[in-house]
């Protein structure tokens, strides 16, 4: 190799050797920059009064004005505290479950019976979103299997279990687990199925019984993966999505359910309010960005290994 | 199997189970068993449901196990879903969304193994530059006003289905995990389509796709069951009433509960009201069951390749 080159040759050769590939490339690039780095210039929106008549380079820049009205709002703290009450809450039930679930399936001897198990679980991960919270919403119906159940147990007259703010929550994260916890448990039964088996007949030839199998091997061995996933989770706390929220969520539940994407969604959306939300909009990537990037280091610092 | 069932047997000579743990394993069956059963029950009552008779399931709160009459007993109707028919735009919507999924897919499918096939390469300049400008994307973004705004008013593609299947075109985590697949392929093989002569588009479309069937065929179910379920996108954009994907329409069905578009030869009396409002519950079911029709046909044939790109990506990352 000739490194006396200019970078510029050295481009152009590599260019003439792989003008085919090259031309492969151009597609995606186009696509990137339209769909992808566009709307990031589209930010600048933010900082400016956007107005669609005037567009991005006609509208008046205000500078930071959004952001400290949005801090200095009394919104702000309330959509920031419902967005770590729910995040907390799916990662503290949520982000076990598919755990146990897989440890458990890992006892199960026969595998046929396994399978079936697994996917019955994984099911309601296909289910769409709008089918599966129409189906919370008639189950926890005044009239709905567990909404009945519910109302004869407290002796509420709310109604619909979702009438109740205090119930959102709950239901929330249950349908979470009921949705993703299959789904979830499939990477750690991919680490459990890695573990070498002669580690656990090793063990067996020195007495060792179940539980001192499972606490002895098979936690250790999965222990990196159960890491790294929950390191990730914690770098999402900040993005709890607005789908289910506007699906699930009405007026009685607001109070607990506004979070701020999908706050983000009512001011941008159904208020044209353009400037406002896009600076609560980048506030949250910001922060999200802020707290996986802080994850993935932990990450490396206590596992050696980062995602990138 | 076989190396399986060897080894259990030596695992049971070398040592008894404990009762203690033999409970266990019983409880650990029926539990899971339990789980099973609660996982896939909704659906279940759904499809009971939708067979049953509309005036029963109004009266019923308690789980319902068998599509019932009126009486309560086993009972079978279509009754529902012939009310579902009467719907002016759930066919239109239906085949709206076959069409998304159709085109969407296949978009997806090609630029996703296009940009996976061109960071696989060695030996080029510009990879590294190339990958993170790609990469970059997958940790920050326009956010949801700036894109609609520069979608809108830029491109244009308010009311229009491209707007539902541009902008979504590669998936980095799926070009990431197709990627890895393609990575995987012996370098011999391409060196030895190179020294023939082969540009890099045969060596992508003679080589490494046929090699890449099953990661295709994992890619191909998670991109089009992504845009069967997606509603939100076409939320944002798709004014016109005929356009709208099923999805969207279910939302406005099942979750805003405008049932009245479908026609009721008993509305006007406050009685045929009443009727109309237990009928309007069954063809809930109805509609949840149509929609998802398609994901429960194809889901037994392919449960074995979904979980593959899960296990793909886990090998990654």
């Amino acid at each position: 190799m000739n490194t006396k080159k200019t970078f510029g040759q050295r481009l152009g050769r590599d260019m003439k050797m792989n003008w085919s590939l090259y031309m492969l490339m151009i597609p995606v690039v186009v696509y990137f920059i339209m769909f992808c780095y566009m709307p990031m210039y589209g930010i600048v929106m933010a900082f400016q009064d956007y107005s669609i008549f005037k567009g991005f380079s006609g509208s008046e820049w205000v500078g930071f004005e959004h952001f400290i009205k949005f801090f200095q709002s009394p919104r702000f703290g309330e959509l920031l505290l419902n967005t770590i009450r729910i995040s907390a809450a799916c990662l503290a039930f949520g982000f076990p479950a598919p755990v146990v679930l897989a440890l458990l399936l890992n006892e199960i001897k026969s595998a046929k019976l396994g399978k079936v198990i697994q996917n019955c679980t994984y099911i309601p991960h296909f289910i769409s979103l709008v089918v599966a919270c129409s189906i919370i919403k008639i189950f926890t119906a005044e009239t709905g299997v567990i909404g009945s159940f519910y109302n004869m147990i407290t002796g509420s007259e709310a109604g619909n279990m979702l009438n109740n703010k205090n119930n959102f929550l709950p239901i929330y994260v249950i349908s979470n687990i009921w949705q993703e916890c299959g789904w979830g448990s499939i990477i750690y039964l991919a680490a459990l199925s890695g573990i070498d088996q002669s580690l656990y007949e090793a063990a067996e030839v020195d007495g060792a019984g179940k539980w001192r199998k499972v606490i002895s091997i098979t936690l250790p061995s999965i222990l990196p993966t159960v890491i790294i996933m929950l390191i990730m989770r914690m770098g999402q706390i900040l993005s709890v999505g607005y789908e289910k929220i506007l699906l699930l969520g009405n007026d009685a539940t607001s109070e607990v359910s506004d979070v701020l994407s999908v706050y983000n969604y009512e001011v941008g959306i159904k208020q044209s309010r353009y400037s406002y939300s896009s600076a609560i909009g980048l506030f949250n990537t910001l922060v999200n960005l802020l707290f996986v990037q802080a994850a993935n280091w932990i990450s490396r610092k206590v596992n050696g290994y980062a995602l990138w | 199997m076989e190396a399986k069932a060897t080894k259990t047997k030596v695992r049971n000579k070398i040592r008894k189970e404990s009762p203690g743990e033999r409970v266990f394993d019983v409880f650990n069956v029926i539990f899971l068993l339990a789980l099973s059963i609660c996982m896939i029950y909704p659906l279940w009552h759904v499809i009971c449901a939708s067979f049953s008779n509309p005036m029963r399931i109004a009266r019923t709160a308690a789980p319902i196990i068998f599509p019932m009459n009126a009486d309560g007993g086993l009972g079978f109707t279509v009754a529902a879903y012939k009310q579902m028919w009467t719907h002016p735009l759930i066919i239109p919507a239906y085949i709206n969304s076959i069409g998304i999924v159709v085109v969407g897919t296949t978009l997806n499918i090609i630029m996703t193994s296009l940009c996976a096939y061109v960071l696989s390469r060695q030996n080029v300049m510009l990879k590294k530059p190339f990958t993170l400008f790609v990469m970059f994307t997958m940790f920050f973004s326009g956010g949801m006003i700036p894109t609609y705004i520069v979608n809108t008013q830029i491109f244009h593609l308010d009311d229009s289905y491209l707007a539902l299947i541009l902008p979504g075109a590669i998936s980095v985590y799926n070009m990431i995990i197709m990627r890895t697949n393609f990575e995987s392929i012996p370098v011999s093989l391409d060196e030895a389509a190179r020294l023939d002569g082969a540009g890099h588009m045969r060596i992508l479309f003679q080589i490494v796709l046929p090699l890449s069937k099953a990661i295709i065929a994992v890619m191909i179910l998670y991109y089009a069951v992504g845009h069967w379920n997606s509603w939100f996108q076409a939320s944002l954009y798709i004014r016109t009433p005929e356009k709208k994907p099923l999805q969207l329409l279910l939302r406005e069905i099942l979750i805003q509960n405008d049932t009245s578009a479908m026609s009721s030869s008993t509305s006007g009396t406050a009685a045929g009201q009443a009727d109309q409002a237990e009928i309007g519950e069954t063809l809930k079911y109805a509609t949840i069951i149509f929609a998802t029709v398609p994901i429960l046909i194809v889901y037994p044939f392919l449960q074995k390749h979904f979980t593959k790109g899960v296990m793909v990506g886990a090998v990654k990352g």
